[in-house]
């Protein structure tokens, strides 16, 4: 299989998804004459055309909105948000028009779209351009929410969005463009609401998304080594999300962590704790555990940045505690 | 300062239909319906059958109604939450507009959108929308795909003058002249943004004037004109068809009632004479007085025609009140489209 970063990867499936279904077009910020804020974009100014590769001003409420008139009208659209911090002036249309139109219109008008950008901290980019907002639109009926934690599930997790539906927001990881992984050629769709199985073990079971994924295979890793078989469950979509897959993992490893990078407060771990509890409570030896982002906006400073975010030592720790285990 | 377009500058396009007798009954007709069912509405709330918030559209009739009758079927429509008189004028039919209202299973929304948000899809109706101005870029978008698709149709959306201050209206438009979007922009200047008038919103009084930071063609009409409208916004939809150019129309009217059933007709913002000078600009009274000058309306014939509008509204209102309320299963349907 081709090697594919996480960025060409997003790449493929917007190409193939545009060249598949000519209602699909592609609109946002520098997404083409530039190629992309982040190259997400690159060459498909070239192949589509100004039409369906559409330049917009600095103006997310507007063309976000334009994005749902659009779908109102037949078109599917993909509206790239620069990062998701900026989608804060569109939420209006993301969920007062997006989510809700079905519904209200009584089944009338569907709304297939697809709201993508990255998400998620940074490096020092400080309080208003490191943060996660999964948890807020994960709580609104209506919307699909999407993170891929490798460059084979971006590519299939964006095609499956693109042919969805229901409006999606699908939520990069501004971290992980660079990221290599093996990427099947041509039709690879992943399902929205499937989990998978990152990493089998049987002692414990951690539940990541996105970036954090990365970090939980890590301490997976090095646990293995002090004799702790720890698993993996990816959700991939955040809503619908997989409870019956993370479920069965806690039933058969007794033994819970979940590590996101969101603020604790009613984040997507809290669902996910909620869930296990009325599920699997049976089955559990050992409060579930959270590894969180601090309980505050993120600091620039390089240090007070790195205790703010979740990393491998904090998920270890957690671990450590429902197993019971000193250091 | 001025807009490209003045109302003084531009002929009447050839391609109007004729002023016929049929023509003008049917105009004259269309907002004596929205005239009756509203006061209907007003009495089914106070009733306690119509529930939420419930704004009426009575002084406005002929903006909806003079509008419909520029466009084709084709076209497609948003608007604000004062949506029953575009649904009407569009023609849904007032059992399922009342049925709606009365959030009945068999309204056109299936009950789950009330008052403000009535949907027919297959009139290209597309929806009362409840955020002020939140539906200007969803119109604006609805004109993209138009154009995307290589049709010529227009999307056409309504909104009050107080929405010209509202961040989506600025943001819609700029992408609608820089685009070249073939988009009608129907600002029903009532005078009052619930009970804030327009000067104390607005450092700019013309709202037509705004299109002057796009580059966009503009009129000022006379919203209490069904004739005038008519033929606005004809040559809007001319302009979006042949050269998919937007237009802002700023439409002055009246409002006669409160902003909602739950506020008085004038309240502490405006006075009662300034209500009752504005009814002398009643559009209806207006209009029926034009047709009986020009011999096209007569005694006979009014009669007729509210007592035919009497039983449209009573059989829409005895059809709301009997149609079955939406089964209990269809509390979690149209949340997500499958597949």
């Amino acid at each position: 299989m081709p090697l594919l970063s996480y960025r060409d990867a997003l790449n493929q499936a917007l190409r193939e998804e545009m060249r598949r279904d000519p209602a699909v077009f592609l609109m946002g910020e520098e997404v083409g004459v530039y190629q992309g804020a982040y190259k997400v974009s690159r060459g498909l100014l070239e192949e589509f055309g100004p039409e369906r590769v559409v330049d917009t001003p600095i103006t997310e409420l507007g063309f976000a909105g334009i994005g749902v008139g659009a779908a109102m009208a037949g078109l599917r659209p993909v509206v790239e948000f620069m990062t998701w911090n900026f989608a804060l002036l569109a939420i209006d249309q993301i969920v007062n028009s997006a989510a809700k139109m079905l519904y209200m219109s009584g089944g009338q008008v569907p709304i297939p779209i697809v709201f993508r950008g990255p998400g998620g901290a940074a490096l020092q980019l400080a309080a208003q351009h490191s943060q996660s907002f999964e948890a807020w639109y994960a709580n609104v009926p209506g919307l699909k929410v999407v993170m891929p934690s490798n460059p084979a599930d971006a590519k299939g997790l964006l095609k499956s969005a693109i042919r969805d539906n229901n409006p999606v927001v699908f939520i990069e990881g501004e971290m992980m463009y660079n990221t290599k992984g093996e990427v099947p050629d041509g039709e690879h769709v992943v399902p929205l609401g499937v989990a998978d199985v990152k990493r089998e073990g049987t002692d414990v079971t951690i539940v990541a998304h996105a970036k954090m994924v990365g970090l939980a295979l890590k301490a997976a890793e090095e646990m293995a080594k002090d004799g702790i078989s720890a698993e993996v469950v990816d959700p991939r979509t955040i809503r619908p999300l997989d409870v019956a897959t993370i479920v069965a993992s806690v039933r058969k490893t007794n033994r819970c962590v979940i590590v996101e990078e969101g603020w604790p407060f009613a984040g997507i771990g809290a669902q996910v704790v909620d869930d296990i509890q009325r599920e699997a409570f049976d089955w559990l030896d050992a409060p579930v555990l959270r590894v969180t982002s601090a309980d505050v906006p993120m600091p620039y400073n390089k240090g007070l940045e790195k205790l703010a975010k979740p990393d491998v030592p904090k998920i270890r720790e957690a671990v450590h505690r429902v197993l019971y285990r000193g250091g | 300062m001025t807009p490209k377009t003045g109302t003084t500058t531009v002929a009447r396009p050839a391609t109007l239909p004729a002023d016929d007798p049929a023509t003008m009954r049917r105009l004259m007709r269309d907002m004596l319906l929205i005239r009756r069912f509203e006061e209907k509405c007003g009495e089914s709330y106070a009733l306690g059958k119509i529930g939420g918030f419930c704004h009426l559209y009575i002084g406005q009739e002929a903006v909806a109604v003079g509008t419909m009758a520029a466009l084709r079927p084709d076209d497609l429509i948003m608007t604000s939450y004062r949506d029953h008189g575009q649904a009407l004028a569009r023609g849904m039919t007032p059992r399922a507009v009342m049925a709606e209202l009365f959030g009945k299973a068999a309204g056109c929304s299936g009950g789950k959108g009330g008052s403000m948000h009535l949907f027919d899809a297959s009139l290209g109706f597309l929806g009362g929308h409840a955020i002020v101005g939140g539906h200007i870029p969803l119109a604006t978008g609805a004109a993209f795909a138009i154009k995307y698709q290589g049709g010529d149709a227009v999307s056409v959306v309504f909104f009050g003058e107080a929405a010209v201050n509202n961040g989506a209206f600025h943001e819609s438009l700029n992408m609608a002249a820089l685009w070249k979007l073939p988009c009608i922009y129907i600002c029903e200047n009532n005078r009052y943004g619930m009970g804030t008038a327009l000067e104390r919103a607005s450092a700019l009084y013309d709202v037509v004037q705004r299109a002057c930071s796009y580059d966009m063609p503009a009129e000022t009409v006379d919203g209490m004109d069904v004739l005038a409208v008519r033929d606005a916004v004809h040559r809007a939809a001319l302009r979006g068809r042949e050269r998919k150019t937007p237009t802002l129309l700023e439409i002055r009217t009246y409002r006669f009632m409160g902003h909602s059933m739950s506020d008085p007709i004038h309240g502490h913002y405006r006075t009662k004479d300034e209500v009752e000078q504005q009814k002398t600009r009643d559009p209806i009274h207006v209009f029926a007085e034009k047709l009986r000058a020009d011999g096209m309306l007569d005694d006979t014939a009014w009669q007729a025609m509210e007592a035919e509008i009497a039983d449209e509204v009573g059989d829409a209102l005895h059809f709301a009140d009997e149609a079955p309320d939406p089964d209990a299963s269809t509390l979690t349907t149209d949340v997500y489209r499958e597949p």
